[in-house]
């Protein structure tokens, strides 16, 4: 067999394969679009997002209370996360001795990896009563308790990618900065992290994706009730709580405000994705 | 005439690996002191132990002084910032940050603590000019420092280190990465600094050790094995590795 054909096979093949993996996409979205149809045709759009009834039993279909739930805690764990998140990277990366970084690197990774439900686990058990104590009312099922879980699935994801952006820096930049007399700190803070800003930006983005589409966790610590967050200790509810929660029974209108709901998530997604790349591109 | 910098029994180790043996060398003010020798020979980790550059190195150590105007730099009350603020240093490979012109060269003053625009605006004509390179970039101050040519890059970085006022500025190799006409600006550059500034250069090149320095330094594999003035190491070398060093015998 000639090298020339297997070169030729190979290219083919990758093209096959790259074709798949983008045609799976084009698929999941066309099946989303098609099984929120009826829904955004009867009940419309506004009426879907823009209200906060929803009493599917009694035909109102609101999603926007648990798009509110989505966005909020996404917005409190990020806020909690990406400093502490930079600063373990910034630690890691230039502070720690080698020892503790080559320790502490694994430990993060393996981090990634704990399913969801056992953070969740642990929320409920350790950090629900801790937060119903403290608010002196409820099972502390809340929106907090749901934001410091997600932090936490988080922060691994966005220091352990931040870090590797750290590192990419080339040394003569640090080198240039001391040598110039800055400071370590000043090193790190107006070179290094400028330089390693892509890398960080889409460490923040991909870590808001996962928050935006944890389900498993969200459900058992944020009290699942669809109510709007009016405080940090009130319970509320996810997108993605609502598709789990209720798609097992649901059926005609009601499914299809489901489908509607995956839809926004998918829509929510894509927002972020392109908002990173919007960042990453501005100002090179 | 006095060192400006000198540097006694000076030995340093890479963890196990002695690099450097025993090395006493004075440097003139005001004049360009080169430093050459072949591959791996512990020229560069000198020319780095001049401002504590190693420092960030892990697992390294060094034993003996480096002084500077009479003061051991290594010695523990010594603030490492300040050195380095009085020993500039330039890179062999040129390294502009990724910002503009301006900021790269206004970058050193203002982690010094200088905000004031219009103070910042002449350090940074003044230095550039110093630098030989104003009339290239005045129009451009606020374009990327990374869009400059390599000799243009190397001449950024000198102006960035003039901006601080340094008393010692050390070349690590500048021209190595420049292509011959850019080489021969930047030693233009560096006759016209050493009225100001004193400078240590190492080089690969002999012909550009003989052409800027007033004094040179052989060194093979971690020694120093002569110190003279240029003419002579280059004319009359007294040891015989340095004569067939420099005689092209090896390296």
């Amino acid at each position: 067999m000639s090298r020339y054909f297997v070169d030729r096979i190979s290219r083919r093949l990758a093209l096959c394969f790259g074709t798949v993996a983008f045609l799976i996409l084009i698929f999941i979205a066309v099946f989303i679009l098609k099984g929120s149809l009826p829904a955004l045709g009867e009940i419309g759009v506004a009426d879907i997002l823009f209200s906060t009834e929803w009493y599917p039993s009694h035909g109102a279909f609101g999603i926007f209370t648990m798009f509110a739930g989505s966005v909020v805690v996404t917005i409190l764990a990020l806020a909690i996360a990406v400093p502490l998140a930079v600063g373990c990277a910034i630690f890691l990366a230039e502070v720690a001795p080698c020892r503790i970084g080559n320790m502490a690197r694994p430990a993060i990774e393996l981090l990634v990896g704990i399913p969801s439900v056992v953070y969740g686990l642990v929320g409920m058990i350790v950090l629900c009563p801790a937060i119903a104590h403290l608010s002196g009312t409820g099972s502390g099922s809340s929106v907090l308790a749901a934001a410091i879980v997600l932090a936490i699935m988080v922060l691994p994801t966005i220091t352990s990618i931040s870090e590797d952006s750290l590192r990419a820096v080339p040394t003569l930049y640090k080198e240039g900065a001391l040598a110039l007399g800055a400071t370590h700190w000043q090193a790190v803070y107006h070179v290094l992290l400028p330089a390693a800003r892509r890398g960080i930006v889409a460490a923040v983005v991909l870590g808001t994706g996962r928050a935006i589409g944890e389900t498993m966790a969200m459900v058992m610590v944020i009290g699942n009730s669809p109510i709007l967050p009016t405080s940090i200790f009130a319970p509320a509810r996810t997108l993605t709580g609502n598709i789990a929660s209720e798609i097992g029974a649901a059926t005609g209108m009601h499914e299809s405000t489901l489908f509607v709901t995956g839809l926004v998530l998918f829509v929510l997604i894509m927002a972020i994705n392109s908002v990173g790349l919007l960042l990453n591109r501005r100002k090179k | 005439m006095e060192f400006k910098m000198q540097t006694r029994e000076l030995e340093f180790y890479y963890g196990k690996v002695q690099a450097l043996k025993k090395i006493t060398l004075g440097i003139k003010e005001h004049q360009i002191t080169a430093l050459i020798g072949p591959s791996g020979c512990g020229k560069t980790t000198f020319l780095r132990l001049l401002n504590r550059m190693n420092d960030v190195v892990p697992d390294t150590h060094l034993i003996g002084e480096v002084l500077l105007d009479k003061q051991n730099i290594y010695a523990p009350q010594v603030d490492v910032v300040e050195v380095r603020k009085r020993v500039g240093m330039v890179f062999q490979q040129p390294n502009p940050f990724p910002k503009s012109i301006y900021a790269n060269v206004a970058f050193g003053p203002r982690m010094l603590g200088l905000s004031d625009g219009t103070k910042l605006d002449e350090i940074v004509e003044k230095s550039l000019r110093a630098a030989a390179l104003w009339d290239e970039v005045k129009d451009n101050l606020g374009k990327s420092g990374m869009v400059l040519s390599g000799g243009q890059q190397q001449r950024l970085c000198i102006a960035r280190v003039l901006a601080v006022e340094p008393e010692v500025i050390l070349m690590d190799e500048p021209c190595s990465a420049l292509d011959p006409l850019s080489t021969l600006r930047i030693e233009d550059l560096m006759r016209e600094l050493k009225t100001k500034y004193t400078i240590v250069i190492v080089t690969h090149n002999m012909q550009q050790a003989a052409r800027v320095s007033e004094w040179a330094g052989f060194f093979l594999l971690g020694e120093l094995v002569e110190y003279d003035k240029t003419s002579e190491l280059f004319s009359r070398p007294k040891n015989k590795r340095t004569e067939d060093y420099i005689t092209g015998r090896f390296g």
